[in-house]
């Protein structure tokens, strides 16, 4: 519901979103409301003014699903000066319409972006160019029930086969091992890409989002019996396919299930659901081919210059202000993530930002998230088999199947 | 009347009611003008730009590419466009018993006793809130966990069936939740017709031992005919374009398995993982066909009407 209502004001307000900038005007379209995103958000604006005091910064905050269908719009009708939104894929139908402004020279130049930003970089570039900067990223991992765990006395799994049998303990003690809600089909392919990142790497989990393998080529195939075995041993909670990932805390919050695959934007609201930090933590998900090099998922948020910016000059100074360590630390302290400068200071209070930073920044290889690193209609068609399967394993065969038709109609 | 026969008149007789007759022949048109701009702009175009677009793949701000019939060949080819189909078809067929369960909530409705005014409002109700919060409703009736459904089937001692999360029951399950509302639409079409029931003939039929069913169906149902043909109408294109309680109860899900052609259409050209502007043209244009089928169907009955009427 929300997402049609907030459709509709966005496109509403992506129309009505001032037309009125001047020159020494610098206009941010931000997609976050939410109050921390948008305190991290509107701190780091602030530091910008006391440093530039002859910018006149104006910011418009939009709703996240509403700023997905107003940048349609604005960015040909109205460019704004800046715009939040997502590397990897995500940014790739505007950087091949050419309505983001090519930022490769500040990367170049730039004291921050051209020393401390080479895990993120990557992601950032297309073409052989970067596009934007990042200002956040956060892992994803297993976040589990600490004082249940306690309580059977289950350690944190580092292999696949600790994991199994941790499910065995938390089963024959009647607790389902994994909460998970798919009704919005992406937390699926946070299982998928952590079990083909640990089957078969980094570089073949690539491949396929790149479309150079097959989803029916032996080395994917093995990624999904394993699921097939997490399915029948560890077991997920019933009825998930009606339920987005806020539904699916619930079950976690009472109990009734132990361990959650998840990003780490989840710990606010297992805090809202009435967990404290003593009853959650976090581990990373198991190895399960031995001796692979550990890749993690680390999606990251990003601001753009779109082309068709007015003020591209003091854009720049902006995207190079944020990239700061100073600011990068301070933004990502608020909003509970982390920065993706690896010089920046990070939150040492918050146990799952240590584990998180530890987690990323020793990685062989960080991966966006399937649904950015593939291309949009593989990846809604992607997320659908992996619900499918997850439903009905049985049907193994006829979705990869599937998927590699989608896959042969989409990468041309 | 023609001002020209009378050859009494004089010129400026004539001059003047000629200037008086040419604006009565545009009034209509003037008062017309509006709305036929506003349909002229916002559904007649459209529908032709729907069809160029369906030639093209296009992601809405890159280059169009022109495919020709390249979009319709891979939309027949394509699974999810046939259970799009067979959902409507389901759909189709269900929902139209919202006609006859209108008429009997009518029947029962309409009677002279104390506090009538307050069920039939009771009745009305769920056509008064909007699609959206009956959506909603029934996603919380059907949930297993803490939902109605899951609540008896406990009480049970049974499992609850995921009824939105299981690709048998899904459509059904949004079927039903469609017919709640839809059910009171059909019933106040009944209920002003059966004011319209002429008393005289009810006495006739009566007087001539008419009773109970064949009162019904000879003497009542004939004078409801413009109440039933009404509602058929409206049954049948809320059918075809049901939409919000799909995208409220189960965004086309479990993986695709309660989808319609209009939800498709959404998905692939304006969802987040959309933005196929050729494709979903394509189904846009062939859910207007099966559309037309029927509109021109109820124009022609109409039409009829007209013509003996």
């Amino acid at each position: 519901m929300t997402s049609l209502k907030t459709k509709i004001i966005g496109l509403l307000a992506g129309l009505v979103m001032t037309g009125s900038a001047f020159a020494g005007d610098l206009v941010i379209n931000f997609d976050d409301p939410n109050p921390a995103p948008k305190a991290g958000f509107e701190a780091a604006v602030e530091a910008f003014k006391a440093a530039h005091p002859d910018v006149n910064v104006i910011v418009n905050i939009n709703d996240r699903e509403a700023h997905k269908t107003a940048i349609r719009n604005f960015l040909s009708a109205d460019a704004p000066d800046i715009t939040a939104w997502y590397p990897g894929n995500r940014m790739a139908p505007f950087v091949d319409a050419g309505q983001f402004e090519d930022i490769s020279d500040l990367w170049a130049s730039d004291a921050n972006l051209s020393r401390n930003f080479e895990a993120i970089k990557p992601t950032m570039t297309r073409h052989g160019k970067q596009w934007g900067v990042p200002y956040s990223y956060y892992q994803w991992g297993i976040y589990y029930r600490a004082d249940i765990f306690a309580k059977h006395g289950i350690e944190e799994p580092k292999t696949w086969n600790q994991l199994l049998s941790a499910c065995d303990t938390l089963k024959a003690n009647g607790i389902t091992p994994f909460t998970i809600g798919t009704k919005y089909l992406w937390t699926a392919a946070g299982v998928f890409d952590y079990l083909n990142l640990r089957t078969n790497g980094y570089e073949v989990h690539n491949a396929l989002t790149a479309g150079e393998i097959k989803y029916t080529d032996d080395r994917i195939m093995a990624t999904f019996k394993n699921w097939q075995t997490m399915l029948d041993r560890c077991s997920f909670v019933n009825n998930h396919a009606t339920m987005s990932w806020q539904d699916a805390i619930a079950p976690f919050a009472n109990g009734e299930a132990a361990m959650y695959v998840m990003g780490n934007f989840s710990v606010a609201a297992y805090k809202d659901a009435g967990l404290t930090d003593a009853q959650i933590d976090f581990f990373q998900f198991p190895s399960i081919t031995p001796g692979l090099a550990r890749a993690e998922e680390a999606p990251a948020d990003a601001l753009f210059i779109p082309s068709g910016a007015k003020n591209k000059a003091d854009a720049r100074k902006f995207l190079s202000f944020i990239a700061r360590p100073e600011i990068q630390g301070a933004w990502n302290k608020t909003i509970g993530q982390l920065p993706p400068n690896s010089r920046a200071p990070i939150n040492k209070a918050d146990k799952f930002i240590v584990e998180g930073f530890e987690t990323v920044s020793t990685a062989a290889g960080l991966a966006q998230f399937y649904d950015r690193d593939a291309p949009a209609e593989m990846a809604s068609e992607g997320m659908k088999g992996f619900q499918e399967f997850m439903i009905n394993p049985d049907r193994m065969d006829r979705i990869l199947q599937r998927l590699d038709q989608v896959q042969k109609r989409v990468y041309k | 009347m023609n001002p020209e026969t009378n050859s009494d008149q004089s010129q400026s007789w004539h001059r003047a009611n000629r200037q008086k007759i040419a604006p009565q022949k545009i009034a209509p048109w003037l008062f017309l003008a509006p709305a036929l701009l506003f349909f002229a702009v916002y559904v007649i175009l459209p529908i032709f730009q729907s069809l160029w677009i369906s030639l093209y793949a296009w992601d809405g701000i890159g280059a169009r590419q022109w495919v020709g019939s390249g979009n319709y060949v891979e939309l027949f080819d394509d699974y999810r466009f046939y259970t799009a189909l067979k959902n409507n078809i389901i759909w189709l067929v269900l929902y139209m018993l919202a006609v006859p369960a209108g008429l009997f909530v009518a029947l029962f409705l309409n009677q002279n006793i104390w506090g009538m005014r307050f069920y039939k409002s009771m009745f009305f109700f769920p056509f008064v809130i909007s699609q959206v919060v009956v959506g909603l409703i029934f996603t919380w009736f059907y949930n297993p966990n803490f939902g109605i459904i899951g609540q008896v089937w406990q009480f049970f001692g049974a499992t609850p069936p995921s009824i939105l999360g299981d690709e048998r029951f899904v459509t059904y399950g949004i079927i039903f939740a469609g017919l709640w509302p839809q059910i009171a639409y059909c019933m106040i079409l009944y209920l002003t017709g059966l004011n319209n029931v002429s008393s005289d003939q009810i006495e006739a039929g009566r007087l001539d031992g008419a009773k109970g069913w064949r009162m019904l169906r000879y003497v009542i149902l004939p004078q409801l005919w413009p109440a039933t043909f009404l509602a058929i109408v409206v049954t049948v294109i809320g059918a075809l374009r049901s939409f919000d309680m799909i995208a409220i109860m189960t965004q086309g899900g479990p993986y695709g398995s309660s989808n319609v052609l209009s939800y498709f259409m959404f998905e692939q050209a304006l969802s987040e993982y959309g933005f196929r502007m050729g494709y979903g043209s394509a189904i846009a244009v062939i859910l207007f066909l099966i559309m037309l089928i029927f509109i021109s169907y109820f124009l022609w009955v109409m039409y009829q009407d007209e013509k003996r009427g």
